[in-house]
C-alpha cells in the first residue's frame, strides 16, 4: 500500500475509486444499515410496522420457547451438514470420474450440471411429484407388483428433512462438480507423471497431492455451498412447505412468515438476528484463520 | 438532445396517460377469489362493475390461498404501489394499515347510504372502525363451522349418514374398510380450521367466547377444552397421509367424487358443488355446527381502498364501495359464491337447501360468534396453526402437552 510514486496517495488511482464508491456506499447503506436496523427492531414490540417500543429480550424469550424455531434449527443442521458433506464428496468424485479423459464427456458434464440452471422452486415441485405417495416413487414400485410397497418420505414428519436434503443434492452437486473439475484440470500433468514414476496409487495421489492442491477450489466452493444452505427457502416451500406439521420448517421460512404473514416484525427480526450471529460465530473465526495470514504469503490469490 | 427527446416522449406519455384517465379509471382490484366458485363470484362483481358505465375493473387475481395473497397485498401498498381495491378478510388483517392511515376513510358515503341500518349482523361493520371511520366493506358472511358430507359414500360403506361428528366418528371403520378416507383434509390452515370449528361446536358456545373474549387461560386449560382436544386428536386418526399440501378444493372434490367421505370447512365449499352442478340434500349434504352446536362465526370477506394520489381513483373507489352493498350485487354475488349476503333485507328464496340452513342459523344473533380473524391477530392465530398442524401431523404428541402449550399462547394474546 506505500505509495510512494505519486505525491497525494488519496488522488492516487482515483477512476478506480470513484468507480468503486456506489458498491462502498451499497454495503454501507444495505448490508451495515439494514443490519443494524434488524438487531435493533428485534428488540421491539413491532407488529406489521415498525415501533420503537423497546421490550428488552421478550423476542428472544419467546422465540426459543417456540417448537417450530427448534425444529427449524435442527433441520438446518442437519440439512447444512448432510448437504456440506455429500455435495463436496459426491461433487468430487463425479469430477474425478470425469477427468479420466472419457468419451462423451461434454454431454455428462452438461448432464449433471443441468439441475443447477433450474430453479429450487422448480426442482422443489419435480421432486414432490416423484416422492408423492399417489403418484411418484411408491406408485410406481407398487404398479410393478410390490403392493406392501411404502415410501413415506413426504408423508411422514420423521424423513421430510430429507427429502429436502436430496433435492438439494440433485440440484447442487452439478455445480461443485463443475468447480471441481476445473480444480483438478489445473494440476500440472507434471504431477501426475512425478506421482505415477514414484509408484503411488491414484486414490493415494488425490488424497494426499491433489486435494491439497486444489485448497482454495474447495474454500470457493465451501463458501458457495454454505451460502445457499443458510437462506435455504424456496425448496422447502415448493417441496414440502414446512410439512407435514412443522417437521420441514426451516429458519428462514421462520423469518418470512412472522414477519410478512403473520404481521409481527418483532419477532422475525430477532429471529433473523439469530441467524445472523449463528452464521458470523462460525464464519469469523474461520475466515480470519483462512484469509488473512495466507493472502500475504500469496497463496491463496486467485 | 438525446435525452431532451427521451424526456419529451416520457412527459408525453405521461401526459396522455393521465389525460386518459381523467373522466374513467381503470380500478385495479386484487383478490384471491381463484378456485372455480370464488372466480365466478369474483365475475358477478367486475360483470356489474363495468356495467355502471366509466370506470374499468381491473382483475389482479392472485393465486394460492389469502396466506401467499395477503403479504403480496400488504407489501405494495406499504411500498407505496396501492391497488384501487383489495379484498381482505373481515378482522384484522388491515388494522395496523388503517392505523397508519394508507387507507380511504368511508365514513361520509356510509353515513349517506345508511349502513349501519342494514348490515346485519352489526358486528360486521364494527370491524371495519377504527376510531369511529369506516374503512372497509363487508361483502359477504363466511361461517367455518360446516361440514360437508357425501352421503353416498356412507351407503356404499354400509354405514348410517351421520347427523352429527360422534356418529360420523363411528361410521369411520367401516368407510376405512371399503378404502374410503373418512375425514378429507389439506394443508396447514385446513386443519386449523377443523380445529376451529371444533371449538365452537362441540366446545360450545360459552367456552369459544372465554378463550376469543376474555382470553382465559383457566377456559383454555378447562376438561371442557381438552374434550376438544381428544375429538381433533381422533380427526387426526381419520385423515389419509396424502393431505400434506393439498389444496382445500382438492379436498372437497375428493367428497364430491366420493372418495372421501366428509370435509370440514368454510361455506366456501359451497360454490364447488355449485360449479360441479351437485344438488344439496341429494348429493351431497351438510351439517353446519357439526350437527351438535348450531352455531357459527360470521368472519367473511371485506374490501378495503388503499388510499390513492388520483383522486379519479379515489371516487371509483366510492362508486365500488357503494356497489358492493347493494341489495343486487350482495344476492348475484352471494348465490354464487355460497356464502350468506350482509344485508338482512335481501330475498334469498333461490338459495339452496345448505344455505337457507345458515340462514336460519342466523337469524337469531345468540347464534353467531365473533370470528377468529376478529378476534386474535394474525400472530397468535400463526402460533395456534403451527401448534394444530404439529399435532396433527405428529401422532406422537399428547393431548396434554397440546393444551399446555394452547394455554401459553392463549396467555400471551393480545
Amino acid at each position: 500500500m506505500a505509495g510512494s510514486r505519486r505525491p497525494f496517495a488519496p488522488l492516487r488511482n482515483l477512476n478506480a475509486k470513484i468507480a468503486a464508491v456506489p458498491m462502498i456506499v451499497t454495503v454501507l447503506v444495505v448490508f451495515v444499515g439494514c443490519t443494524l436496523w434488524t438487531v435493533v427492531y428485534s428488540f421491539t414490540s413491532s407488529r406489521s410496522l415498525p415501533t420503537l417500543d423497546f421490550v428488552g429480550m421478550d423476542q428472544y424469550v419467546r422465540l426459543f420457547r417456540t417448537s417450530r424455531w427448534t425444529v427449524s434449527l435442527k433441520n438446518l443442521a442437519i440439512f447444512g451438514v448432510l448437504s456440506l458433506s455429500f455435495s463436496l464428496v459426491l461433487g468430487f468424485i463425479l469430477a474425478a470420474l470425469m477427468d479420466q479423459k472419457i468419451r462423451f464427456e461434454n454431454t455428462f458434464r452438461t448432464i449433471f450440471l443441468y439441475p443447477h440452471a433450474l430453479s429450487f422452486i422448480v426442482t422443489g415441485l419435480v421432486w414432490q411429484w416423484i416422492l408423492t405417495p399417489a403418484y411418484g416413487v411408491q406408485k410406481v414400485v407398487r404398479d410393478l407388483g410390490f403392493e406392501t410397497f411404502t415410501f413415506p418420505i413426504l408423508t411422514d414428519g420423521r424423513f421430510t428433512i430429507y427429502a429436502i436434503v436430496i433435492a438439494g443434492l440433485w440440484q447442487g452437486t452439478g455445480l461443485v462438480m463443475a468447480l471441481m473439475l476445473a480444480g483438478l484440470r489445473n494440476i500440472d500433468d507434471e504431477i501426475w507423471k512425478a506421482a505415477r514414476v514414484d509408484g503411488i496409487p491414484a486414490w493415494k495421489t488425490y488424497l494426499f497431492i491433489i486435494i491439497p492442491m486444489m485448497r482454495p477450489v474447495f474454500i470457493t466452493t465451501l463458501v458457495i455451498i454454505s451460502a445457499t444452505i443458510v437462506k435455504v427457502y424456496d425448496l422447502v416451500v415448493a417441496l414440502t412447505n414446512g410439512g407435514p406439521g412443522i417437521s420441514s420448517e426451516v429458519p428462514a421460512k421462520y423469518v418470512y412468515d412472522l414477519m410478512f404473514s403473520r404481521g409481527n416484525l418483532g419477532q422475525g427480526l430477532a429471529a433473523s438476528t439469530i441467524m445472523l450471529t449463528t452464521v458470523l460465530i462460525i464464519l469469523v473465526p474461520w475466515a480470519l484463520l483462512e484469509f488473512r495470514p495466507r493472502y500475504r504469503k500469496g497463496e491463496v490469490s486467485k | 438532445m438525446r435525452y431532451r427527446s427521451v424526456l419529451t416522449a416520457l412527459a408525453t406519455s405521461t401526459f396522455l396517460f393521465t389525460a386518459s384517465q381523467a373522466g374513467a379509471a381503470d380500478l385495479e382490484v386484487t383478490h384471491w377469489w381463484t378456485s372455480g366458485g370464488e372466480a365466478a363470484a369474483a365475475k358477478v362483481l367486475a360483470e356489474s362493475y363495468d356495467k355502471l358505465g366509466g370506470d374499468k375493473w381491473v382483475d389482479g387475481a392472485i393465486a394460492g390461498s389469502g396466506s401467499t395473497a395477503r403479504p403480496i397485498i400488504v407489501s405494495r401498498i406499504l411500498g407505496g404501489n396501492p391497488m384501487g381495491a383489495t379484498q381482505l378478510n373481515t378482522g384484522r388483517d388491515a388494522e395496523d394499515l388503517v392505523k397508519a392511515g394508507l387507507m380511504t376513510d368511508l365514513t361520509e358515503l356510509a353515513t349517506k347510504e345508511g349502513w349501519a341500518d342494514f348490515i346485519r349482523p352489526a358486528k360486521l361493520l364494527d370491524a371495519c372502525k377504527y376510531e369511529g371511520k369506516i374503512y372497509c366493506v363487508p361483502v359477504n358472511i363466511h361461517s367455518w363451522q360446516w361440514m360437508w358430507i357425501n352421503p353416498n359414500a356412507f351407503k356404499e360403506a354400509g354405514a348410517a349418514v351421520p347427523t352429527n361428528w360422534n356418529e360420523f366418528v363411528a361410521a369411520a371403520p367401516k368407510l376405512k374398510e371399503k378404502g374410503i378416507i373418512p375425514l378429507a383434509t389439506g394443508d396447514a390452515w385446513q386443519i386449523d380450521g377443523v380445529f376451529r370449528v371444533m371449538l365452537a361446536n362441540l366446545g360450545g358456545k360459552d367456552l369459544y367466547l372465554k378463550i376469543m373474549d376474555e382470553k382465559s387461560t383457566e377456559a383454555a386449560g378447562s376438561p371442557e377444552m381438552k374434550a376438544v382436544w381428544q375429538a381433533f386428536a381422533d380427526a387426526r386418526d381419520l385423515a389419509d397421509p396424502g393431505y400434506v399440501g393439498r389444496q382445500w378444493n382438492e379436498a372437497t372434490s375428493l367428497v364430491l367424487t366420493g372418495k372421501a367421505a366428509g370435509q370440514i370447512m368454510g361455506d366456501w365449499a359451497q360454490g364447488e358443488f355449485g360449479v360441479a352442478g351437485k344438488v344439496a340434500g341429494t348429493d351431497y349434504d351438510c351439517l353446519p355446527g357439526l350437527g351438535v352446536h348450531p352455531v357459527l362465526d360470521t368472519g367473511g370477506d371485506a374490501f378495503y381502498f388503499p388510499k390513492n394520489a388520483n383522486p379519479e381513483i379515489t371516487k371509483a373507489q366510492l362508486k365500488l364501495a357503494s356497489m358492493l352493498v347493494s341489495k343486487e350485487t350482495q344476492v348475484a354475488f352471494n348465490l354464487a359464491k355460497g356464502s350468506l349476503p350482509i344485508r338482512g333485507d335481501v330475498d334469498m328464496q333461490t338459495a339452496n337447501a345448505c344455505m337457507q340452513k345458515g340462514i336460519k342459523i342466523l337469524a337469531d344473533s345468540n347464534n353467531v360468534l365473533p370470528s377468529y380473524e376478529q378476534a386474535f391477530s394474525s400472530d397468535t392465530q400463526g402460533q395456534i396453526e403451527d401448534l394444530t398442524t404439529e399435532f396433527f401431523a405428529d401422532k406422537s404428541m399428547t393431548v396434554e402437552d397440546a393444551q399446555a402449550r394452547y394455554v401459553e399462547i392463549i396467555g400471551e394474546a393480545k
